[in-house]
This record gives structure tokens, sequence and C-alpha cells, in this order.
């Protein structure tokens, strides 16, 4: 084991906890003194021992004045949503989505930039000084607010995953999706939300005790509409006006979007400029159509509104494919729409054996939960890895059999089936049904 | 049923829980009151008890010739489906292995098909046509699925007579849950 190295690695002689290598969660936290022997791992560059002993160029000369608006490196140009590429003049290239190219991310927060888009008519360019937000309905009396308005509330921020309910649909398919986690995982980003409790909003108009739902309605093309029930409302719904900080995006509602945290990401509208309080849903074609879930018995189930328990490893993963034996961490993002994550178990067997992986903190109700676990790979055949999300209410990830067994294969939402990612004795990392 | 003081206590419940600690002061009351030429314009979505309908009527005939100017470069002059979602057919495939989940065949109500063609189509220029032609274009695409007969007309009233083959197709999985306690 230690041939390949100088200096002894400070996991060597570490007892698996689980098949095929997998280590105690803590041992990687144990110390200081981890990567000392880097150089184990094969397959790293060797450092500078080919170069001629000088500083670098930008050690020599100063550098670049200061910007209004930073932007990454430009050695990280790579990191992209991924976008499907349209025609030019494709007549409906507005409707449709872009993926969080989640394998390239770390810790929990999605850069503004990055977090998914999916819209039913584009993104509309609006004007907040023009932009009102309508509460009527089943209230005493019919209010709107203007942005400026509604920036005298008194705010909360919170941490939230947002997440399309037609997320990871490809589990429903025959064959595994070809390509990198967020092609098939990227409909879910986490952001810090702020804005105005919409409690405040509902309680100024004054609420008819007839009331049991709201529609939603946002300003864009698609006057996108959702029925949300009251009770949601009143507990945790946010207009949310910042997105990490910053004003939302025009991807993600600006200047206000409906925030229901760990609800299907259709319901909370963006662009949002109509709250209706109804007695009860208003069946729009976005929930009756679309994001109902269709059983083998013919019959579709309507509204589900909470995201399921869910992981993926995101590294390694597909197209995060292995450097040569030795040391790994695995780590990958852990949700749930019920509450918080309680615990994530990885498998290195395809879910013969399993061992806790750490969970880092933060760790917040309905948000993105980073998981990591040590592994020495050792090469070989018959590597599956596996995490598997257990949720504060105890609700668990199920395997992708028992979810097709329970729900058929025409559901097309709410997927949150195991996900398994064949290590290749080559190092290839693949998607599998496992 | 909730008292109109349950919802109040339930609302204020609700103002406690999201402020975190309990407000101080409450929040300004900055709302101003809705003009009615704005309630007009803005409040168009229709609920399947047809509350908002407005006045107007269409013949599957008079739609058809909306339908070839307006729909069909996207869903195909019959509604079977182009570049985008196949309105038409599909009866009986929902328990198939190939599903078509159309107008006819998935839709469990009518309203819904006037609420969206008015709120969202034709997606090139969406909320250009006049009610008489939402009506005639959803009277166009009903006839198509057989739901309604070629010499009907759709008006607010017959458009709520109109039962959608899969009215009952749907089983909602909401539940309210129970009311938080009152004393944390
Ligand atoms: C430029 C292409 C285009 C044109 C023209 C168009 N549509 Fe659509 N239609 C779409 C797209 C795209 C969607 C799906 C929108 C979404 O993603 O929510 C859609 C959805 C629909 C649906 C819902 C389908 C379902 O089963 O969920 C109906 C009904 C519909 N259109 C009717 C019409 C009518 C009526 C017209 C003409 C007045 C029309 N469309 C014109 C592109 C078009």
């Amino acid at each position: 084991m230690s041939k390949k190295s100088e200096v002894a690695h400070p996991l060597d002689g570490a007892e698996p906890v689980a098949g095929n290598g997998l280590l105690h969660r803590r041992l990687f936290l144990r110390g200081g003194a981890l990567f000392t022997g880097a150089t184990a791992l094969t397959g790293i560059a060797g450092v500078g021992a080919a170069q001629a002993a000088d500083y670098p160029a930008w050690r020599k000369e100063p550098g670049r004045p200061f910007v209004a608006y930073g932007t990454p490196s430009k050695f990280e140009s790579d990191t992209q949503r991924i976008v499907t590429v349209r025609a030019p003049g494709y007549p409906t290239a507005g409707a449709g989505s872009s993926r969080t190219p989640l394998q390239l991310l770390e810790g929990i927060i999605t850069p503004s930039g990055l977090h998914f888009e999916r819209s039913h008519n584009g993104v509309p360019d609006i004007d907040p000084a023009q932009h009102k937000l309508l509460v009527h309905g089943l209230v005493k009396q019919p209010l709107v607010f203007t942005l400026e308005a509604l920036d005298r509330y008194p705010r909360k921020s919170a941490i939230h995953f947002v997440e399309c309910s037609g997320n990871s649909g490809g589990g429903w398919g025959l064959n595994p999706p070809v390509g990198p986690v967020g092609t098939m995982h990227g409909l879910v980003s986490c952001s810090e939300w702020s804005g105005v409790p919409l409690a405040y909003l509902l309680d100024e108009a004054g609420i008819d005790p007839k009331a049991k739902w709201i529609l939603a309605e946002g300003a864009d093309a698609a006057g996108m509409s959702r029925s949300v029930p009251l009770s949601k409302c009143l507990d945790d719904a946010m207009v949310a006006l910042f997105q990490n900080g910053e004003r939302v995006r025009p991807e993600q509602g600006y200047p206000m979007r409906l925030l229901l945290p760990g609800w299907e990401g259709n319901m909370n509208v963006k662009w949002l400029t109509r709250i209706k309080v109804t007695e009860g849903p208003t069946h729009t074609k976005d929930e009756t159509s679309k994001y109902t879930e269709l059983m083998p018995d013919g019959k579709a189930l309507q509204f589900t509104f909470p995201m399921g328990v869910k992981s993926t490893i995101t590294r390694p993963s597909e197209g995060v494919n292995m450097q040569g034996p030795g040391y790994y961490e695995i780590a990958g993002f852990a949700w749930s729409g019920n509450g918080k994550i309680a615990r994530v178990d990885v498998s290195a067997d395809g879910g013969q054996s399993w061992a806790p992986a750490a969970l880092q903190d933060p760790v917040f109700p309905k948000a993105l939960t980073r998981f990591r676990i040590p592994w020495e790979w050792k090469g070989g055949p018959g590597i599956v890895l596996q995490s598997r999300a257990v949720d504060e209410t105890g609700a668990v990830q199920p395997t992708r059999d028992k979810l097709i067994e329970e729900r058929g294969i025409k559901n097309a939402y709410h997927y949150n089936g195991i996900t398994s990612w064949e290590v290749r004795e080559s190092g290839l990392v693949k998607n599998v049904w496992a | 049923m909730f008292g109109r003081k349950r919802v109040a206590a339930a609302a204020a419940v609700a103002l406690a829980c999201v402020a975190g600690t309990a407000l101080a002061v409450d929040p300004p009351k900055l709302g101003q009151r809705a003009p009615a030429d704005l309630l007009a314009l803005m409040d168009k979505s229709i609920p399947p008890d047809g509350t908002g309908l407005p006045p107007g009527q269409g013949t599957p005939v008079q739609g058809q010739a909306v339908f070839l100017e307006k729909c069909a470069v996207c869903h195909g002059p019959r509604g079977e489906g182009l570049t985008n979602d196949r309105l038409v057919g599909g009866e009986g495939t929902l328990t198939q292995e190939i599903t078509a989940k159309t107008v006819g065949s998935f839709w469990p109500y009518a309203t819904t098909l006037f609420d969206y063609i008015r709120r969202a189509m034709p997606y090139d220029a969406p909320t250009s046509l006049k009610d008489d032609e939402v009506y005639a274009t959803a009277a166009y695409i009903l006839a198509l699925n057989g739901i309604i007969k070629e010499t009907d007309t759709l008006n607010a009233e017959t458009l709520m007579k109109v039962k959608m083959p899969n009215a009952d197709g749907f089983i909602n999985q909401w539940v309210e849950p129970a009311p938080k306690a009152a004393a944390r």
C-alpha cells in the first residue's frame, strides 16, 4: 500500500465500515495532516518538478483594478448551466428549462447565475416601478402592493431549495440518462431567499372565513397560475424579493416570486402579480394536465405538493471520473420537502451494505444538505455507489425498483429513487439502474 | 369550517411564527385599495364552477378558422400535435404502455381549457384573443375530441354543461395539516 509513497497516508490501516472500501465518516475530519500524503494519490500532477524555479507572471506585475460586478475566473468558464441548444428562431424556446451543474458545485448554496431555470413562455423583462401585486378574492379589502411598498415591510431570510417537480424525471425511463449529474438532477437549486412573509399581506387584506386556498399568478407571458392551500400561505410562504443577498434574478422571478419552502417548484410562482383568495382550488392547466402523477391504473394523483426525500452523490459521478486507486471523498447533496435531512447512508456495493455519511453543517429544513464520507477505491469490478437519505419525519428515499412498483413508469413527476453510479475498473463512472 | 375568530387566530399564530420572535410592532399596512378596472383586467382565472366566465360565444366552425390561422402551426390543423402538445384523441390510453394525455383523454374540466387558452395562447401572442375567439377555439378542440357536437355553441352557460370524459380521473392528495398548537 504505502509503496506508492514515501509518506504513509493518514488513512492507511483504516478499517472499512461497509463493503468495497467505505471508511468511517469522521476519518477525514481527524486532524490537519490529512493531505501531507497527497502524492500517494496517483494521477495528481507533480508540483513544479519540471519548471524552472521562478515566480509566475502574476507575481511579478500589478493585478487588474476593481470592477463593479465580479464574475468567475476565466479559467472556470466551463461552470455553466446545462442549456438545451435550440435552432435560432425556434418559436417556443422559452418553454423549457436549463439545469444546475450540480457536479461542479460545493457547499449548499447555488450561485444565482447557476440556479436552474424553468419557464413556460420565456423570462419577462419587468420594470419594477410598474409591477404590481394584487391581493383579492375572499378578502375584506382587495389591495395592490407596489415593490416600493413591499420594501418597507419587515423581512425574513431563509435558505431553501427550489426543485422542479419534474426533476430527475429521467428516472422513470427505461434507460439511465447519459451525462453529468446536472442533466438528470439539475432542476434543483438552493438559495438564501429574503422577503416579506405572505401572511402579512393576506392578514392586511383580511381573510374571509370561507377561504381555504389561494390562486397565485405570474406576470409572464404564460400567466403561470397555481392553487395553493391557505394553510401553507400562513405557515412559511414568502414573497421573495432577494436571492443570495441581491434582488431576485429575472430568471427566478424578478422583482418578486412566491416561495413555498419544500413544495414543487412550479408552485413557487415567479414574477408574482396576483394572489386570489378562494374557497377551493382553481384547477389550472398546470395542476391538471401537467404536474399531476399518472398511476398504473390510469388515475392521476393531484396536489402532491411536497418534494420527497432525495439525494445523489455528485463526486464521483458520471463525468467526474476516478483518477487512479487511492483515497477519495464521496460527496453529494440530500434534501427533503418535509423538513431537515436526518441521515444519509452510502453504499459502494450497490446497496448490499451501507455506512452513514457525515452531514456537513449547516443542516437546514427544506434546504440542500451536503454529505461526505471517505472511501478507499482499490479499483476492480462490481462497484456501484449509492446514497440513501432519511429525513426528520422518518421518510426514507426509496430504491428505483420500489418507486416504480408503487407508481409505475408514466408518473413523469416527483421521482426520488436512489441514484446508482457504477465505477468501472477503468475509473469511468456511469449512471446505471441498479 | 373555520370561524372568523379561528382564522384570525391562525393568522396571528402564523405571524408570530414567521417573525421568529414576537413582533414589537405590527407590519405597516401599505397596500392600496385595488381599483375596479385593475381587478377587472387581472381577475381572469376560471374555477370549475365557472365563476367569471365572460359573455360571448363561439362554435367549432368559427373555432376552426381561428385555430388554422393561430394555433395549427404548433399543434397541427386538427390538434394532433406538431412541435407542441397534442390536444386531441388518446381516449383509453391512460392505462396503456403508450399514453396520450390530451384535452380529450385527460383534462378534468372544460373551464380549464377556456382559462388556459385565454391566459396563455397563442404562445406567440398571449392575451390577444377576444373572448368569442376563446370560446370558439375551445369549442373546436372539444368537438375534435367528440365531447361536444360540431353544431353546438359554447358560451358561459353551455360550457358549464360540458362533462369531460376523465372528470373522475384525479385523486386529490392534499390533506390539511392539523392546526398548529396555539401556545408554543
Ligand atoms: C408558437 C407555438 C404555439 C402556438 C401558435 C399555439 N400554441 Fe398552444 N402551446 C404551445 C406550447 C409551447 C404549449 C405548452 C406551454 C407550457 O409549457 O406550459 C402549448 C400548450 C397548449 C395547450 C395545453 C396542452 C396540454 O395538454 O397541456 C392548449 C390547450 C393550447 N396550447 C391551445 C392553443 C390554442 C387554442 C392556440 C391558438 C389560439 C395555440 N395553442 C397556439 C405552443 C403554441
